[in-house]
């Protein structure tokens, strides 16, 4: 197996409540790991430490290491927005900036100066629009608000937005639970055809669609890795009791 | 009857009293303004003639009766777009640097504790701090001296009515453009400023009003003169103090004249504000709600 993300030793705190306890987990490159356990277990706290976004949050703390391709990105000398450029989120909802549906997917490569001229934005736009499935839909009108799309389309701009800059990594916080199933199951096969592109994080709380989408699984619960490994063995045959009453359905 | 109303049941008394408090207040308010307006109006209007806002003051804008008082409208217009652009070009930095480095830090609550303080002294005491500046520096009245008083006067407002919209800014947002790996600063250039266009928009009109209406501080700063003012150097009329003196003559007909420069005054406000309300709609296109 190929590492792409690993986390050693990590702890998480929020003030004094301790949120991460101990994470030892290696990431699979290429392939879709899926983070699944009961609200509340710190399974969307473990994918903000990817992407350093738990440190918004006021009053926190971190110890240990989050190491993408082998290097710590928790190193004083690293740039926080290079890793983000790196490692991209597509968030719970999606939320379109205030600008027009061209400008949003030009957004990220402007701030990264990623491209020369005119043309080659151009070209970009549309190329991230096709491979987020959404630009037959938006064609004749790139320069309106993003947020005339609807919710379904705004989170497929949002993917289009996400894969503009180039990252390497693709977060997912819950990205399909404020969608409806139609546009739900857009956004998973887009994920499904991008997996040997990029490595894949998911959080869900959704059985179901974990067992649609991963390769590989990370079971948490009371902010702990109880069980991690591929998709198959987790959901077939659990070694701990725990994930085992979780796939019953249990709680 | 299980739903029969009960308007004498105590919570329903409170509600019925509560609204009737509330729609007094509202009358007293709206009531104000519309005794202001015809006030102005009423008195005004006989007044006002084409010559009012054509021509400079003849005899002197204490006792005249004749000409009009071009030189007060241009000579606000100039204190109050110079003051407000000066104002704008310090309090969008300080707004943006509240929201995006300061926050809710010690930090910040200092700061605007200071601007709050600022917004509530009296512009009589700019008048005189200004007075004093420009006596240490050996300065005479000036358009140049009003506009900077007034951009200090119109600063803290403004400032302090941008931060107030730029924290309600949807987190979301920012940390939509943040996980595509923007700095701060950029995030407040590209995306604050477009968000909270409508807001920023408002603030601004709101230190122009306070500004074109304001008096004290530009009787000791600006000076007063009949003439046009043609350099930044010069002493210049404004509207404010043509009211002001002309009210204060001993002739009706003199302080009918007081009257239409305040009706003057209150249509360029009024004007101003309808025309950036027009612009924030149209700039307002892309904001997410």
């Amino acid at each position: 197996m190929d590492t792409h993300i690993q986390a050693k030793n990590l702890n998480v705190y929020y003030g004094k409540q301790q949120a991460l306890k101990d994470i030892n987990i290696e990431i699979p490159k290429n392939q879709i790991t899926v983070i699944m356990g009961p609200s509340g277990c710190g399974k969307t706290t473990l994918l903000k430490t990817f992407n350093r976004f738990f440190e918004l949050t006021e009053n926190t703390q971190l110890t240990g290491e989050v190491l993408v391709d082998g290097q710590n990105i928790y190193n004083a000398d690293v740039d926080v927005t290079e890793v983000r450029k790196v490692v991209g989120l597509l968030a719970q909802r999606p939320s379109p900036l205030p600008m027009s549906i061209y400008e949003n997917v030009a957004y990220g490569m402007n701030i990264h100066r990623m491209k020369k001229d005119r043309r080659e934005y151009k070209d970009a736009v549309k190329h991230y629009l096709e491979i987020a499935g959404l630009w037959e839909e938006v064609e004749k009108r790139l320069h309106d608000p993003a947020t005339s799309l609807s919710i379904g389309q705004q989170q497929r701009l949002c993917l289009a937005r996400g894969l503009a800059v180039e990252p390497e990594i693709i977060l997912g916080d819950e990205p399909t639970s404020a969608l409806d199933p139609i546009s739900s199951q857009n956004i998973e096969s887009r994920l499904l055809d991008l997996k040997q592109q990029y490595t894949t994080v998911i959080v869900t709380h959704t059985l179901r669609q974990a067992k649609r989408l991963a390769d590989y699984v990370i079971y948490m619960y009371l902010g702990e890795v109880v069980e991690a490994g591929p998709a198959r063995e987790v959901f077939t045959n659990p070694q701990n009791k725990r994930t085992k009453q979780y796939l019953e359905g249990l709680f | 009857m299980k739903f029969l109303k009960q308007p004498w049941q105590r919570r329903h008394l409170v509600e019925t009293f509560m609204k009737f408090i509330m729609r007094v207040s509202l009358v007293f308010v709206a009531g104000a303004l519309g005794l202001i307006s015809w006030i102005v109006v009423v008195r005004g209007l006989p007044a006002l003639s084409w010559s009012m806002i054509t021509q400079i003051p003849k005899g002197g804008y204490y006792m005249g009766k004749e000409g009009g008082i071009l030189n007060a409208i241009i000579g606000s217009l100039y204190l109050a777009t110079g003051g407000t652009f000066l104002a704008m070009l310090f309090s969008v930095p300080i707004a943006l640097y509240l929201k995006t480095y300061l926050g809710d830090s010690k930090w910040g609550h200092y700061v605007r504790l200071s601007l709050d303080m600022l917004w509530g002294i009296p512009s009589i005491v700019y008048g005189a701090f200004g007075f004093t500046l420009m006596i240490a520096f050996g300065l005479r009245a000036s358009l140049l001296a009003g506009i900077i008083i007034l951009a200090l006067i119109e600063l803290p407002i403004m400032a302090r009515a941008m931060d107030e919209v730029i924290r309600r800014m949807p987190a979301d947002l920012e940390h939509a453009a943040l996980a595509l790996g923007s700095t701060k600063f950029e995030v407040a250039l590209r995306v604050v400023i477009r968000q909270m266009l409508p807001g920023i928009t408002t603030a601004i009109l709101l230190g122009f009003g306070r500004g074109i209406g304001d008096a004290a501080s530009v009787l000791f700063t600006a000076g007063y003169t009949d003439r046009i003012v043609t350099s930044l150097m010069r002493p210049t009329a404004s509207l404010p103090l043509a009211v002001f003196f002309q009210l204060g003559s001993p002739y009706p007909e003199v302080q009918q004249r007081g009257y239409a420069a305040a009706l003057i005054l209150t249509i360029i406000v009024l004007a101003v504000s309808f025309g950036a309300r027009w612009l924030s709609a149209r700039l307002n296109k892309y904001t997410v709600k």
